[in-house]
């Protein structure tokens, strides 16, 4: 009989990814009300050292997989490593991270071990003794609350920013995992990686957005919402049209064509609220719309509206929102 | 090179969802081809003018007609649709297992799909099930010498992927920009054939594609309070701002 919850815990750059740790909150009193076990896993090289960060959040077991195959991100090394250690303790629930790298992992090694996975979940309870989760369907204009009750693992990908992160001490036993890899499980080989450097958070994980539509005028425009940002050390967003315009990079659009967000604070300065950019944006805690026509429909889905020319008001409101925040 | 792409329609985005009996209500809803798809189309096009081959379009349990006639019109050479009663209510687990059985009907170097935000489960399932490698997430692609080379978005950059074929890829959007069928191509796909396979044409009972989710209800979002207008000029009004962000909705 399959039992307990294990978390998949991203690394990026040296550090456990937030969204894990969020995922262990909400274990944690999923595990306080049925008794099973949280465990979470490590996968990489030089990894071990992060297992202290996962007990904090309230794991109770660690698995640590390193190995020099796993210095970097494949889908066919870590999924094997995965679907290993899945059919080896048997959870009853997997949880990843709906970032890039979860999704793929997660859909592949959901396949390995034939289990139902759900995605871009947004929340997750015990109803009638069963794990429950919620997602967003047809762009998050209707909601699905569904179960995996015969498959073993349920697996599922949880939204970065939508669980809340909260210490809590678990027993943090940490257990090495012995990684069995074949030449014939690695496929896929990394030619190269090309990163971008900003100093700015990642749009999906960002808990302050500001966004820039065809209203910012030309790529000079973002200047402004990049001041913004940077005093809330948030992260700069764009609709399709600023992005389709060449003004900004497409990796940073938001919208049913781009990234999904749900953010505690989203900008949106001169965006005129389509459909397909409020798929992306409309989960976010507090909106705050920015436009010169009050008649824009992204008004409707704002928490607080500003009819104004954007040029005049955001350097104004970022010179107020530093003495609020004490900069 | 023979190339499969996996091919559904979906939901227009300006569609209005209703909730009836519990379902969703599909009735009068409009259709449009996944927009990423199209990408995959155009890209196994590109790369059977340059090699040869055939292109052949995949589509499972959705009464896609339109779609699959699309992509003939765009220039692909035929289509397998799979539909089957037993196939309402599927996941997919249960779409992904059916298209790798229907792909295997034909000889093939290569399977594109789309690649959405979100779910984007299919693919990938389809290449395990298969025994295949795969790329997501591909804005560049090159397929030579038994490999394909995949430029893919990650978090924070690009990597390029090198993979054996046959391989799985998904298109992002920037891999291409898809071409507009011509009158010619239109004319041309209503005489291009469709192939309708059932489960039992697979081999596949129904036990076999079961769904493993059990959607238990749909329902809509609640409706947002009406949010507040913050009148005045400029000054006060970011004044305003930045006190209510701060005091009423601790968000910053
Ligand atoms: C299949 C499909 C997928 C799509 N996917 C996406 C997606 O993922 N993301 C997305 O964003 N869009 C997407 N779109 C496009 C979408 O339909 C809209 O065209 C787009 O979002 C419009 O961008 P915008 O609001 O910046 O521009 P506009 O609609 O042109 O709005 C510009 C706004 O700026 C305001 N403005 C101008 N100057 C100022 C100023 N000085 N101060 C204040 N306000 C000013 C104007 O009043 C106006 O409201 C998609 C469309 C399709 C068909
Ligand atoms: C009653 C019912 C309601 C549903 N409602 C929704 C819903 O609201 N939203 C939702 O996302 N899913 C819904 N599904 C599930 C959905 O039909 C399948 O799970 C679907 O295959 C997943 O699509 P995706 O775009 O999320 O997958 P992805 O994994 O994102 O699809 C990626 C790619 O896989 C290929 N692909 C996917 N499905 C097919 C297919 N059937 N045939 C050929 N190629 C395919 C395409 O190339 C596609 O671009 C529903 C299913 C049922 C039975």
């Amino acid at each position: 009989m399959a039992k307990g919850i294990l978390v998949f815990a991203e690394v990026k750059d040296g550090k456990v990814k937030n969204v894990a740790f969020e995922m262990l909150s909400a274990g944690r009193k999923i595990a306080g009300q049925t008794g099973d076990e949280l465990a979470a896993v490590l996968i990489g090289k030089g990894v071990a050292g992060l297992a202290g960060s996962l007990a904090e959040y309230g794991a109770d077991k660690i698995y640590v997989a390193e190995d020099d195959k796993l210095a970097q991100y494949t889908t066919d090394a870590y999924s094997k490593v995965l679907a290993d250690l899945i059919k080896e303790t048997d959870p009853a629930t997997v949880l990843f991270g709906c970032t890039v790298l979860g999704r793929d992992l997660a859909a592949k090694t959901a396949q390995k071990v034939k289990a139902g996975l759900l995605s871009d979940c947004i929340a997750m309870e015990i109803e009638g003794g069963n794990l429950v989760f919620t997602r967003p369907v047809y762009s998050g204009k209707a909601l699905l609350k569904a179960g995996i009750p015969e498959s073993s693992p349920a697996m599922a990908t949880i939204r970065p920013n939508v669980l809340t992160a909260e210490p809590g001490a678990g027993k943090g036993e940490v257990v090495n995992y012995a990684v069995k890899l074949d030449a014939g499980d690695l496929r896929q080989v990394i030619k190269d990686v090309i990163l971008q450097i900003s100093s700015r958070p990642e749009l999906t994980e960002a808990n302050v957005i500001v966004s820039g539509g065809r209203g910012m005028k030309g790529p000079e425009g973002f200047k402004v919402l990049e001041d913004l940002a940077d005093v809330l050390g948030g992260a700069v967003g764009a609709s399709r049209a600023a992005v389709d315009a060449g003004w900004i990079g497409q990796n940073l659009q938001v919208g049913q064509t781009g990234k999904v967000v749900s953010p505690t604070l989203y900008f949106a300065c001169g965006i005129s609220g389509a459909i397909q950019h409020m798929a992306g944006m409309s989960s976010s805690k507090c909106i705050v719309a920015i436009n010169k026509d009050e008649e824009a429909a992204i008004f409707r889905v704002a928490d607080y509206g500003i009819v104004g020319d954007l040029f005049e008001v955001v350097p104004i409101l970022t010179e107020e929102i530093k003495k609020v925040v004490g900069k | 090179m023979n190339i499969a792409v996996l091919l559904k329609q979906t939901f227009d985005t300006e569609a209005k969802i209703e909730i009836a009996g519990g379902a969703i209500n599909k009735k009068g809803v409009g259709l449009i081809v996944n927009p990423y798809d199209e990408y995959a189309v155009e890209e196994a096009l590109k790369l059977k003018e340059k090699n040869g081959g055939e292109v052949t379009i995949i589509s499972v349990g959705a009464d896609t007609p339109d779609a699959m006639r699309q992509a003939l019109a765009m220039g692909a050479d035929k289509a397998i649709s799979v539909e089957d009663p037993a196939l309402e209510g599927g996941d997919e687990y249960t779409t992904a297992v059916v298209l790798a059985k229907a792909v295997s009907t034909i000889p093939y170097d290569l399977i594109l799909a789309g690649w959405r935000e979100g779910s984007a489960q299919v693919a990938v399932r389809v290449a395990e099930e298969l025994g295949l490698p795969h790329i997501n997430v591909v804005t560049k692609l090159d397929v030579d010498g038994g490999k394909a080379t995949a430029t893919r978005d990650i978090e924070g950059g690009n990597e390029i992927v090198e993979v054996p074929v046959p391989a799985v890829i998904t298109a992002q959007k920037g891999l291409n920009e898809p071409r507009y069928p011509s009158m010619k191509g239109i004319m041309q796909a209503k005489k291009k054939p469709i192939q309708k396979l059932s489960l039992g044409d697979l081999g596949l009972s129904a036990d076999q594609v079961a769904a493993k989710v059990k959607v238990q209800s749909y329902f809509l979002p609640s409706a947002k309070a009406a949010g507040k207008m913050i009148a005045g000029e400029a000054p006060q009004a970011a004044a305003e701002l930045a006190r209510l962000l701060r005091e009423e909705a601790n968000a910053i």
